[in-house]
């Protein structure tokens, strides 16, 4: 669990923070490189903390106000901790002909969280694609790394109680 | 400065090149609907209300941004450019929940006077009814999300004029939000000096002052006059 093994730890005391000030030097406190610290810092941290924001505006000499404006512009970053697991649902277009609404609909059911959220608990990340590319799959999606399909929504949940429901340890 | 010549609705007009097509039409006299436009803030073109025909153009021009140009035939107002308007207008009105009744800013209002003076007596799309927040925890000042524009006259004069940067824009499209520095309560805000010009430039009442009542809520903007006069000029590289 890398995401959250660190997070009792003051964010000056972090090591990961050094992969985010070694950018900051790199790029000489450049305030137009805001994007690319960005990215150094969500790839260090997985996500976009309030404190990792404050610090990165105060190093690049920015108003905070404006660094969360880009951080939240665009969907690449993400200011909550993703889950332990992620569930990706493909809504593309075979995949949504063959029945992915029905399938998400029932996921979201299923887990209490809408796609783009995170269960409360962190366990797990539901989201969505426009295509995977694996059409003849559809419609499919993927449990972490691994590629399932063609499914239905119960076999879809199926997949995802199995994999909340075994601990760790054992997988 | 060289001088140009152009035609505004069939007359013909000389101004200064690099004046933008507004400034040459309010120069003489010739109106048309803004709503994010500010004299002496930087133009960004956002309302689209400033919307113009242009003589050879395929698409209708915003007139706050498009710099005028030598021989250019531009006319301010048609059936079309009405029409685009009131579509405007009913858009932002649908998005938000602006109603008149309970605001602090009843006839004071930019968007109801824009709304009024377009004839605009109903609203062709759905309305959103969305329940934004407010944030009242500023001492002296509110933030009711549900009256904003995002004209973004209070982001632009907290930077360029009081040069705090307290607002920004979160989020896009139909989910963006004015926050204070990241997102916090404005009154948790630690850069914003409580000067009040984003509340006194705001066009409606989503930025408004603490415990006033109606009649008292004309915005007082002639503090602003002088810094915003210079600045005006200064972009057109004179002075004073």
């Amino acid at each position: 669990m890398p995401e959250h093994a660190c997070e009792h730890i003051p964010l000056a005391d972090d090591p990961r923070l050094k992969l985010v000030d070694r950018a900051l030097k790199r790029l000489q406190y450049q305030p137009d490189a805001l994007i690319e610290v960005l990215h150094t810092a969500q790839e260090a941290f997985g996500y976009l903390s309030r404190d990792l924001l404050a610090h990165v505006a105060a190093q690049l000499k920015l108003p905070e106000s404006q660094v969360f404006g880009v951080a939240t512009f665009y969907h690449f970053f993400t200011l909550r901790p993703k889950g332990e697991h992620s569930c990706i649902v493909c809504t593309g277009t075979a995949c949504y002909v063959k029945g992915a609404g029905e399938i998400l609909d029932k996921l979201e059911q299923a887990v209490g969280i809408k796609a783009g959220q995170t269960t409360a608990d962190g366990k797990l990340s539901l989201g969505t694609a426009r295509c995977l590319g694996n059409c003849s799959l559809a419609p499919m999606l993927t449990v972490d790394d691994a590629v399932y399909g063609p499914e239905t929504p119960d076999s879809a949940v199926a997949k995802l109680q199995g994999i909340l429901e075994v601990p760790d340890e054992q997988r | 400065m060289p001088a140009i010549t152009l035609t505004i609705n069939n007359e013909l007009f000389s101004a200064r090149k690099e004046q933008t097509i507004l400034e040459i039409a309010r120069e003489h006299g010739i109106d048309i609907p803004t709503l994010c436009h500010f004299e002496g803030l930087e133009a960004m073109g956002g309302c689209r209300l400033c919307l113009v025909e242009l003589q050879g153009s395929p698409r209708p021009v915003p007139a706050c941004i498009t710099k005028a140009a030598e021989g250019m035939v531009i006319t301010t107002s048609s059936d079309k450019l009405i029409e685009y308007r009131k579509m405007l207008v009913e858009l932002l009105l649908a998005e938000r929940t602006h109603t008149c009744s309970i605001c602090v800013q009843n006839n004071n209002c930019e968007l109801q006077t824009l709304a009024a003076k377009l004839g605009i007596d109903h609203v062709r799309f759905d309305y959103l009814h969305q329940q934004l927040p407010m944030d009242a925890s500023r001492e002296r000042f509110a933030l009711d999300h549900n009256r904003c524009v995002l004209c973004l006259r209070c982001v632009r004069v907290c930077d360029a004029v009081e040069g705090a940067h307290t607002w920004d824009v979160r989020g896009r499209g139909s989910t963006s939000r004015i926050v204070a520095d990241l997102d916090r309560p404005w009154g948790n805000s630690t850069s914003c000096t409580d000067c009040g010009k984003c509340v006194q430039l705001c066009p409606t009442g989503a930025l408004y002052k603490k415990g006033a009542t109606v009649g008292e809520m004309k915005k007082e903007r002639s503090f602003l006059n002088r810094i915003l006069e210079r600045r005006r000029l200064a972009a057109q590289g004179r002075s004073l």
